[in-house]
């Protein structure tokens, strides 16, 4: 919880273009990348962005298809906020927090081809590989979306196969094949959020930042060709958003994209390299 | 390839027909049946009432509660009825959809809860569904600032088109999926946004246009919210 005090410091600070932590508005604290942190899962990674944490492990099935798409294979999206990870997040059923935030990560990847779901596809109509994304929060500073976002994209560029034996029908699970899962790179969707408060718009809240926000918007972006094209957009919270607003979120939207894209590119190469090196030895 | 004729023969800025009524719901404090096309909203409003259990109450702002559903029979094959991922989500983004309007500050310790059902689906029934209650609203005599409207815009290849129906939503170009589907409310005076939504592929260019079109739509639909609101009274 964040003490109405604190609230009104961090509103008093944004108006003024400031931040707590000599951040600017549009700013993100330093992001740091591990992956491997299940050899369990197909792929795993943490991403840090300042003091939140969030883990994400992708895991895959293999699933009957959905009848109005025989051929393709299917994704599902979760997130665990975990009471470890805050005092404010409680055991129970998936609180709506937890349910949006995935569905909105879910929608950018779902929307941007970044999968390509017919190369999931072992029988029409009647097999086919699910992709599982577990999102969970380790440590929560704020700015969950983007950072369980960046977290799934990091998961999927490096996660392989598991073994599967078609006669038996079965998954050996634990034995992993070379293969990558099927992506289109070019169309990797950057999530980024954009938090509104008062006439102010910032990026990257710390959670006292975050509760002071009356509301945020969401957007996903992908440059599969030479323009940015949006793939998701959700507008969260009471506040409500001027034209203006839109405008300047889209101005900002194209230099963060920038930012972010290649920090997951940088990032996937670097486990390429280091993988391929492991497997040598 | 492009969409150059609307599949139902409208004109890209054509709302498909459209009728709201109000006081429908005859227990409840407000109520009102939004319908656009084949999608028709029913919304009832219960309150301002003393929220219980008590520890729930915002001592300095009344709270605004929205639960969306979609009726089983509502669309083509049958959805389990109750409480979805989906459904959760649309209450909630309605629920930010509708505060705007309401002077909660006037009302603390109380509920005002919305209740929107759909008897039937074709697209737009989260727009369908914040029109109607928005009218429920005003009917239950809740202290308002202002009326909102919604509609679903759309981008089809690269033309965009006001006020989605549920073929356009899955109107394909070169056997893939060629359909942007973005819901927008607006309040009626201020002409801010509280409703946003995107799902599909739409070029950051574009995104004027789009605003554009929802100003213009939302303004018919306005009128049709008022008209019904005079109507009754």
């Amino acid at each position: 919880m964040t003490y109405k005090v604190t609230k009104k410091n961090v509103v008093k600070a944004v108006v003024a273009g400031k931040r707590f932590d000599g951040r600017g508005l549009f700013d993100h604290r330093d992001i740091e990348v591990r992956f491997g942190v299940s050899n369990k899962a197909e792929g795993s990674v943490s991403v840090k962005i300042g003091k939140t944490e969030v883990v994400c492990g992708i895991k895959m099935g293999v699933a009957e298809p959905y009848t109005d798409h025989e051929n393709e294979g299917t994704m599902m999206t979760s997130l665990e906020l975990l009471p470890l990870s805050s005092p404010n997040f409680e055991y129970g059923q998936p609180t709506i927090e937890s349910v949006e935030t995935a569905r909105i990560i879910d929608r950018g990847i779902r929307e941007s081809g970044f999968i390509d779901f017919k190369k999931l596809c072992i029988k029409e109509g009647e097999k086919v590989w699910s992709i599982f994304i577990d999102i969970a929060t380790i440590n929560d500073d704020g700015n969950l979306i983007d950072a369980g976002s960046l977290a799934a994209l990091l998961a999927l560029r490096t996660a392989r196969k598991p073994v599967y034996d078609a006669e038996k029908d079965k998954i050996e699970y634990g034995e992993f094949t070379d293969e990558k899962l099927p992506l289109n790179v070019d169309k990797m969707p950057v999530t980024m959020t954009f938090f509104k408060i008062d006439d102010s718009l910032l990026v990257d809240p710390t959670r006292d930042e975050e509760d002071a926000c009356e509301g945020r918007l969401t957007v996903e972006i992908s440059k599969p060709g030479k323009e940015e094209i949006i793939n998701a957009m959700q507008k969260g919270g009471e506040a409500v958003l001027s034209a203006e607003d839109i405008e300047k979120i889209m101005t900002e939207a194209t230099k963060i994209f920038k930012k972010l894209n290649s920090l997951v590119e940088s990032e996937a190469e670097k486990f390429e390299k280091e993988g391929k090196k492991k497997s040598k030895k | 390839m492009s969409y150059t004729k609307r599949i139902d023969g409208r004109k890209f800025d054509e709302l498909r027909e459209t009728s709201a009524k109000i006081g429908v719901v005859p227990n409840a404090d407000g109520s009102a049946i939004f319908a656009q096309g084949d999608t028709i909203a029913i919304a009832a409003v219960y309150g301002p009432k003393i929220l219980n259990p008590k520890h729930q109450q915002n001592p300095e702002k009344g709270v605004l509660r929205v639960h969306y559903n979609m009726l089983s029979f509502s669309v083509g094959e049958r959805i389990r009825p109750g409480v979805s991922r989906r459904s959760q989500e649309i209450s909630r983004v309605t629920e930010w959809a509708l505060t705007p309007l309401v002077m909660l500050e006037e009302l603390p310790g109380t509920v005002i809860d919305v209740h929107i059902n759909i008897l039937q689906a074709n697209a737009g029934t989260r727009c369908a569904g914040i029109n109607a209650a928005a009218m429920a609203l005003a009917h239950a005599g809740v202290p308002m600032k202002e009326l909102v409207s919604a509609v679903a815009i759309g981008q089809m290849g690269d033309t965009i088109v006001s006020d989605v129906t549920k073929e356009e939503e899955d109107y394909e170009e070169d056997g893939e999926k060629a359909a942007t589907d973005i819901p927008i409310a607006m309040l009626s005076n201020s002409e801010k946004i509280t409703l946003m939504q995107l799902d599909g592929k739409l070029p950051t260019r574009k995104v004027k246009e789009v605003m554009e079109a929802a100003r213009e739509a939302c303004k018919k639909i306005h009128d049709i919210q008022v008209k019904a609101l005079k109507e009754y009274s």
